[in-house]
């Protein structure tokens, strides 16, 4: 800091520098002092809630419907788990399945179809591409239509099915997805495809072979981000894919919280399990996840 | 036809099956929803009221609250989650031990479920024997009734909704903070600026275009909001916490579907009357500086 000074007097640069010293050192001792209380409300604002439904999650009916953060006298999380299990015939397996499918397939449609359509709209601009930009727009900011994507889905057959809660959530996510691809095309040089081409590359081979393995630190984030958001996802079951069959884990949740109303342990005990996936992504996953959330909106 | 598939590989052909997808899932629906909204509708069969559905929504104290609480509570999310996160953000741009734990801590909230955050914050939260109720009177604090009480409800869910989403406005203000050039900090302190002229000078309008993206997600997310405000108050009490997407959801629970959609047309108007042209007087805010 000093060093970089313009010479003046000497006199001046040598109080500066013993200023900047006294400086750096109340400096350091209030960054500690920082440090230590921004931890302890770390702790308390966002640690204390996730213990909270850990302990509660392994403690008895009766202990739990205290409400507190005491250790549970008798430690049973894990009967808590085979009774959760065990309730509605299994109904938990039913959506542990029906989620994992719903995200999975998601996933893959939204990384072919996002990708494809990222690369034509980087590569190709005619007159019709300020409209695509504008349709893409809308989907990012316009929440969808309820009950008249009921009205599609069910004139076609696909309400209340897989197919049709996966199609909504791929719909939904397009536009996103679309724009993140289409950012990092930017990155993949257009000579690239001409000596392809050049090469008799065909249409396919071309995208197939060479664009989209090209394209995968984008999928990373793809699937991070539909991941979450298909998984967490509640609104869209809740109105295009209802009925017990067809129950998926934030719904499933979300009915046994008038079942369990005086059963508070089981309750947290679901919690616990449907929070594992989202937990163990972040623990494998922690530095991918944030740099996807971020994605695209530094830009 | 070699040559030009030679000259030109890119086709539309690839746009397909996105396009497909999106047209019928989700153009379709927003386009039919202006026809449907104003219709007595039973999914398989309709007449056409004009703009009845309208007049009921706006004039039925019942659901016109739902416009007042749906900014109210977009407002005050968006705005707490840039102020918080841009404090958090700078704090944790600095080189600190504890800044993986911190910022590890603040973010994984945003992972978890609506649902089950809400669960958890709805029995924390509960008035005589809610944690959060039991620290305050061991200060001597009588808590209020966070979600039962009309006044506070509405804030008590969008403090939740804070305590969720902060971590997302962080990680951005990170990311933008971090991009700034080394060479504006040195220039800072040869001329002798503290931590608050960085701050001032450096930091907050360098780090625009991160504040601008909070400011929209979390004001449109805001806005559109839903499982959160359902899962700890279901619109209640008496109506004190409805939105207007909690409201399109009991329209069309109860078999009203012209007024439901009538619901989801009034929010997209609401939606991009003020999302737009926030966006556009941000970005032309940013092309100034």
């Amino acid at each position: 800091m000093a060093k970089m000074m313009a010479p003046s007097s000497m006199l001046e640069r040598k109080s500066n520098a013993h200023r900047t010293a006294k400086q750096k050192k109340s400096r350091t001792a209030g960054r500690l002092i920082a440090e230590v209380f921004a931890v302890a409300v770390t702790i308390l604002l966002f640690g204390i809630p996730l213990y909270f439904v850990f302990v509660n999650a392994a403690k008895d009916t009766q202990e739990s419907s205290l409400l507190n953060m005491s250790w549970p006298s008798t430690f049973q999380l894990m009967e808590n788990i085979q009774l959760v299990f065990a309730a509605e015939n299994g109904m938990i397996l039913r959506a542990f399945f029906n989620s994992a499918m719903i995200t999975i397939v998601s996933i893959v449609l939204l990384i072919l179809f996002g990708a494809m359509a990222g690369y034509v709209l980087h590569r190709k601009r005619t007159k019709s591409t300020p409209f695509i930009n504008f349709l893409i727009l809308v989907g990012l900011i316009i929440p969808p239509a309820v009950v008249p994507t009921i009205w599609v889905l069910e004139s076609i057959g696909l309400f209340k099915t897989m197919p049709g809660i996966i199609l909504v959530e791929v719909a939904l996510h397009l536009p996103f997805t679309v724009m993140l691809y289409r950012a990092f095309m930017a990155t993949i040089p257009k000579q690239l495809d001409e000596a392809a081409v050049i090469d008799g590359c065909g249409k396919l081979r071309l995208f197939f072979s060479i664009i989209l393995p090209l394209l995968k630190p984008v999928s990373a984030t793809v699937i991070v981000l539909t991941a979450v958001g298909v998984y967490n996802d509640f609104v869209n079951p809740l109105y295009f894919f209802p009925g017990a069959e067809n129950a998926t884990l934030q719904l499933t949740l979300y009915n046994f919280m008038s079942l369990y109303s005086t059963q508070w342990n089981l309750l947290f005990t679901n919690i616990l399990l449907i929070s594992l996936p989202p937990l163990v992504l972040f623990i494998f996953f922690n530095k991918r996840i944030v740099a996807g959330m971020t994605a695209g909106s530094i830009k | 036809m070699r040559k030009k598939m030679k000259s030109n590989p890119y086709t539309y052909f690839f746009l397909l099956p996105a396009a497909a997808v999106y047209l019928i899932f989700f153009i379709l629906p927003t386009i039919l929803s202006f026809f449907f909204s104003m219709t007595w509708w039973t999914l398989t069969d309709w007449k056409f009221i004009g703009l009845e559905n309208f007049k009921v929504f706006l004039s039925e104290p019942s659901m016109n609250i739902g416009f007042k609480n749906t900014v109210i509570y977009a407002v005050v999310t968006s705005g707490l989650k840039v102020i918080l996160g841009l404090l958090l953000g700078v704090f944790l741009s600095m080189r600190l031990r504890s800044v993986g734990f911190i910022r590890s801590m603040v973010f994984f909230p945003a992972l978890l479920s609506t649902i089950a955050v809400g669960i958890a914050f709805s029995t924390l939260m509960h008035p005589s024997q809610g944690m959060i109720n039991a620290a305050l009177s061991f200060f001597g604090v009588a808590g209020p009734d966070w979600l039962g009480d009309t006044k506070i409800a509405l804030l008590s869910v969008a403090l939740v909704d804070v305590w969720k989403g902060v971590g997302i406005a962080t990680v951005i203000f990170i990311a933008g903070i971090m991009s700034i050039p080394q060479e504006y900090h040195e220039a800072l302190s040869i001329d002798g600026g503290n931590a608050w002229h960085r701050f001032r000078n450096i930091t907050l309008p360098l780090s625009r275009p991160a504040m601008n993206t909070v400011i929209i997600l979390s004001f449109i997310g805001g806005l559109r909001t839903f499982d959160l405000i359902w899962t700890m108050t279901k619109g209640g009490p008496g109506f004190s916490t409805d939105i207007i997407a909690s409201i399109i959801y009991k329209q069309y629970q109860a078999g009203f579907y012209g007024i439901s959609t009538a619901g989801n047309v009034i929010l997209f108007i609401v939606v991009a009357a003020l999302a737009f042209p926030l966006y556009l007087y941000l970005n032309r805010k940013e092309v100034d500086m």
